[in-house]
């Protein structure tokens, strides 16, 4: 009987393990362009955004299949981000009003549908909360297969799409000059955040997924100034915080996964900002007083030897 | 309607009025998401809060959460000072730390008391009317009711003392130090009224949705207005109308309160940035669509007296060979030409275009530059 | 005969609601140096964008040796305003010259051996080459626009367009930059340069373009650099 169980409780550590480390990895990749690209909280904003879509799908279907709450998650993304870009390009409005007019009333949209549906008879609605929280730990195998393949066919899409990302993301004009369609790049690169972030809902839901995708980026810039390197780091770091959090929660009662993965994550990011050699903080303050000191050194010497 | 539906009514206008209050600058000082990550730290102050007073419905608990509100703006700052990080990575990265906090706290610890999550971060305006505000046995009305009432008074009168205050640190943060104005000052008082008003607020549409009342009335206002009093005033009323129809919404609907009023604001905007006469979307489409005929227009007449009396007549001034060189279709070319003719603009000499007087008194007073008597072109 | 390679006819360009640029004709020969000048706001960066196919016309036609810009950009060159770009970006002064190779290079393909060989080449060019593993974060703007150059360069065209590339550059930097560019000139290759300043335009062009919106004049700049032309493009409008 022990030993079934001992078999259980690993079978589903790994499971969640797994799935984490892999988002790590995606929101890590993914987030490094969105960071790169000065669009920080468009995570924030698909992920809130993706309540209406998931409730939509509910509401034609019936049935909690995650796959297709996945795919309404991610229509409704790609239209939020469409109508963000389309609001802050045509009008005055700024960026930042418009990512915040697109998450809060496409999410209040969500909340309408959300207790429309708690009315139907027969509607356990755990499953849609589970995006809010993210429930990392009801994370089935089912579940991380999709965010293996979707985690490889990241990685494949940008290693072979790695220089023209790069235009797109440091002098998209002169890209466009040499004749690469920008436009459809763009459109590319968007949608696989918003397929990464709708994925990554399921472990930490909807409030903390910013973090996974900005946090990694931001740790990783601080150790390096190749972009090939950050990547990695970022992906290292996102997983690495994955690993950790599921463990942590696994070991320790009662504490939940996405928020401790959120915890590690930021924590990795602290350290970095401040001790990161070159970059980092403190590592400043004691170069500082390095040269402090040689400057005073400097001119005691050249006291004395007047 | 019954007393606690027109309770519920007032104290949405008054959260309402009261976030597109501070909203108006939050989002010209472009921090609408900064808003966003104080709905949500927030509750984090509020756990703190309940673990020292072990009581939930003590006033500490506004005071703590209003507290983190300012903290959460602090830290951003230090965040973005280090140079290392922009200022949306840095709301990025602190909010979802701090929040996270909070749910581990309450998870782990307030396990037996059922602070319920939701209804801190979703709000649920229905049960406002259950909170009583009770004096010496008086029911004086939902305590919300008062909160608000005092929450908006207070937005209100700091809009109006500083109001010269907040315009200039807007605007111009360098000349507000000149002028001996701390920015600092107005900055954090502006930051910990955002977060009192959050913290009120979070009863009517919980903290998450306070954002939809903050950043869309006072965005949909400066859409459509130049002036920042105007801005302000509009903001209010889109705010508040918002309020009352997401309301109805909500009772006629049986569903949430706090996305129904989120769904106005947003309906509200759109029905404005489509709509509105000026600049509504629809007004400049078909702005676009006549001006593009009125610059091919123009164009034409100025192509045509460009190349008048000059060795390439022959060539420039022949329509078809206009269809070419400007890279026009048929139909639009015959489309402007026939509007010319018709204005009486142009002329047909044999076979070539000519401008006529009438059409140089057209371009005279419709191009934005004058037209030398001498031309300008031509190799 | 000059050999003209560049053919403007008839170019009209709107940005958002406004017109910036009227019924503009312009041939550009081959093996010339030519400067646009004009005051701010008259459409000289919108018109050479426009040249480069990133802004769409309201009319006109524009021919690279008698064909569209899309046939023909493999043989053009651009060098963008120091300020389109984040500096703080993370890569050194040896992948962004690179990049002049990518449009060679096309589709998912990576650099090679040459490409490398070809970018060193082109960062020596312009005197970077201490620099190149340099974070460009760390150069100065003189620095950053001699990298920009050597993008160009590196592409080995035979239309270059520069966008205000002396624009706070230093004395140095700018005779540096001015001496590669002749150099271009005498090898036949044509270098079009949106220019700020009108007292260096008799000094390092041989052609100039005076616009503002309309073209006020051009040619060799000894025919149409004079006073009257000058103060014609430079009277404000409206």
């Amino acid at each position: 009987m022990n030993f079934l169980y001992d078999i259980l409780l690993d079978h589903t550590l790994i499971t969640v393990g797994l799935g984490s480390a892999i988002f790590g990895i995606i929101s890590g990749v993914l987030g490094t362009y969105a960071v790169l690209r000065k669009q920080s909280l468009i995570g924030d904003a698909v992920s809130h955004a993706a309540l209406p879509g998931i409730c939509i799908i509910f509401l034609i279907t019936g049935t909690k299949e995650t796959s297709l709450f996945l795919i309404g998650a991610l229509i409704s993304g790609i239209i939020a981000s469409s109508v963000i870009m389309y609001i802050t390009n045509v009008s005055k409005i700024k960026y930042d009003s418009s990512l915040g007019m697109v998450l809060s009333v496409f999410f209040g949209l969500g909340l309408v549908l959300l207790t429309y549906i708690q009315k139907i008879p027969n509607a356990n609605q755990a499953g849609l909360e589970r995006f809010l929280f993210g429930q990392a730990s009801t994370l089935l195998k089912f579940d991380v297969k999709i965010m293996a393949i979707v985690g490889l066919l990241v990685v494949f899409i940008t290693s072979l799409l790695w220089k023209e990302f790069k235009l797109l993301c440091f002098n998209s004009e002169f890209g466009a000059s040499l004749g690469f369609p920008i436009k459809k790049l763009d459109f590319l690169l968007t949608g696989l955040l918003v397929v990464s972030i709708v994925m990554g809902l399921q472990t930490v839901g909807v409030i903390l997924m910013s973090s996974m995708i900005i946090a990694p980026a931001v740790a990783a810039r601080q150790w390096t100034d190749k972009l090939w390197l950050m990547m990695i780091l970022s992906a290292l770091f996102g997983s690495i915080s994955g690993i950790t959090g599921t463990l942590i929660s696994f070991f320790v009662p009662k504490m939940p996964t996405g928020p401790i993965i959120v915890v590690v994550m930021s924590a990795i990011t602290f350290i970095s900002i401040l001790f990161a050699p070159n970059r980092g903080t403190i590592w400043k303050i004691i170069r500082d007083r390095k040269n402090e000191e040689n400057i005073n050194n400097y001119v005691l010497l050249a006291e004395d030897r007047k | 309607m019954t007393t606690a539906q027109v309770e519920i009514l007032v104290i949405g206008i008054l959260t309402a009025a009261s976030c597109a209050l501070v909203g108006s600058f939050l989002i010209l000082r472009k921090m609408a998401m900064m808003s966003d990550a104080i709905g949500h730290t927030i509750l984090l102050g509020i756990v703190i809060a309940f673990f020292i007073t072990q009581d939930l419905s003590s006033p500490l608990l506004i005071i703590g959460a209003a507290f983190t509100g300012v903290i959460t703006v602090f830290l951003v700052e230090m965040l973005q000072k280090t140079n290392l990080v922009s200022e949306d990575s840095s709301i990025g990265i602190i909010f979802p730390f701090l929040f996270s906090i909070g749910i581990i706290m309450i998870s782990m610890y307030a396990g037996s008391v059922h602070l319920d999550v939701d209804a801190v971060l979703l709000g649920e305006l229905a049960f406002a009317p259950f909170d009583r505000f009770i004096v010496n046995g008086v029911d004086l009305g939902a305590k919300s009711l008062y909160v608000m009432g005092v929450v908006f008074l207070i937005d209100l009168i700091y809009i109006i003392l500083f109001y010269k205050e907040l315009k200039i640190v807007t605007f111009d943060a360098s000349l507000a130090a000149v002028m001996g104005i701390s920015p600092v000052i107005i900055h954090y008082s502006l930051m910990s009224l955002v977060s009192i008003t959050a913290v009120g607020a979070f009863n009517a549409v919980g903290t998450i949705l306070v954002v939809a009342l903050i950043v869309v009335p006072p965005t949909t206002a400066y859409f459509l207005m130049e002036d920042l009093r105007s801005m302000i005033l509009w903001s209010v009323i889109f705010g508040i109308l918002s309020g009352i129809l997401g309301i109805f919404m909500a009772f006629y609907l049986d569903v949430s309160i706090a996305g129904s009023i989120s769904v106005m604001t947003g309906v509200i905007f759109a029905i404005v940035f489509i709509f509105s006469p000026k600049k509504g979307l629809l007004t400049i489409i078909q702005r676009r669509r006549n001006q593009k005929y009125e610059f091919a227009e123009l164009s034409l007449l100025i192509h045509l007296f460009n190349h008048e009396d000059t060795d390439r007549e022959e060539i420039e001034l022949n329509p078809q060979n206009i269809i070419e060189h400007f890279k026009w279709n048929k139909k639009f070319l015959k489309a402007v030409l026939e509007q010319l003719i018709k204005d009486g603009y142009v002329e047909f000499e044999k076979d070539l275009l000519k401008i006529n007087k009438k059409g140089m008194e057209y371009l005279k007073t419709n191009s934005i530059y004058n037209i030398n008597d001498n031309k300008t072109c031509c190799n | 005969m000059e050999d003209y390679i560049i053919k403007v006819e008839d170019l009209t360009v709107a940005y958002e609601k406004k017109p910036v640029l009227w019924d503009i004709d312009l041939e550009i020969p081959s093996g010339t140096l030519m400067a646009i000048v004009g005051p701010n706001g008259a459409g000289k960066s919108t018109l050479i964008k426009t040249m480069l196919n990133l802004i769409k016309p309201v009319a006109g036609r524009i021919s690279f040796w008698g064909n569209p810009y899309e046939k023909e950009l493999k043989r053009i060159a651009y060098v963008p305003q120091r300020g389109s770009v984040d500096w703080d970006f993370p890569t050194n002064v040896f992948d962004v010259v690179m990049m002049g190779r990518y449009g060679n290079l096309g589709w998912f393909k990576r650099p090679e051996k040459i490409d490398k060989e070809l970018t060193m080449e082109a960062i020596e060019k312009v005197g970077m080459t201490e620099f190149a593993k340099r974070q460009i974060s760390q150069l100065s703007g003189g620095q950053q626009q001699r990298v920009f150059l050597a993008r160009a360069l590196v592409q080995d065209a035979e239309i270059y367009f520069m966008d205000e590339p002396f624009q706070g550059v230093d004395a140095k930097t700018e005779e540096a930059i001015i001496g590669l560019l002749k150099d271009l000139r005498s090898n036949g290759k044509t270098v079009v340069v949106v220019h700020h300043d009108l007292q260096t335009v008799p000094k390092y062009f041989d052609w100039v373009t005076l616009l503002n919106m309309q073209i006020l004049g051009v040619g060799p700049v000894e025919d149409v650099f004079t006073d009257e032309n000058i103060r014609k493009t430079y009277i404000t409008r409206n």
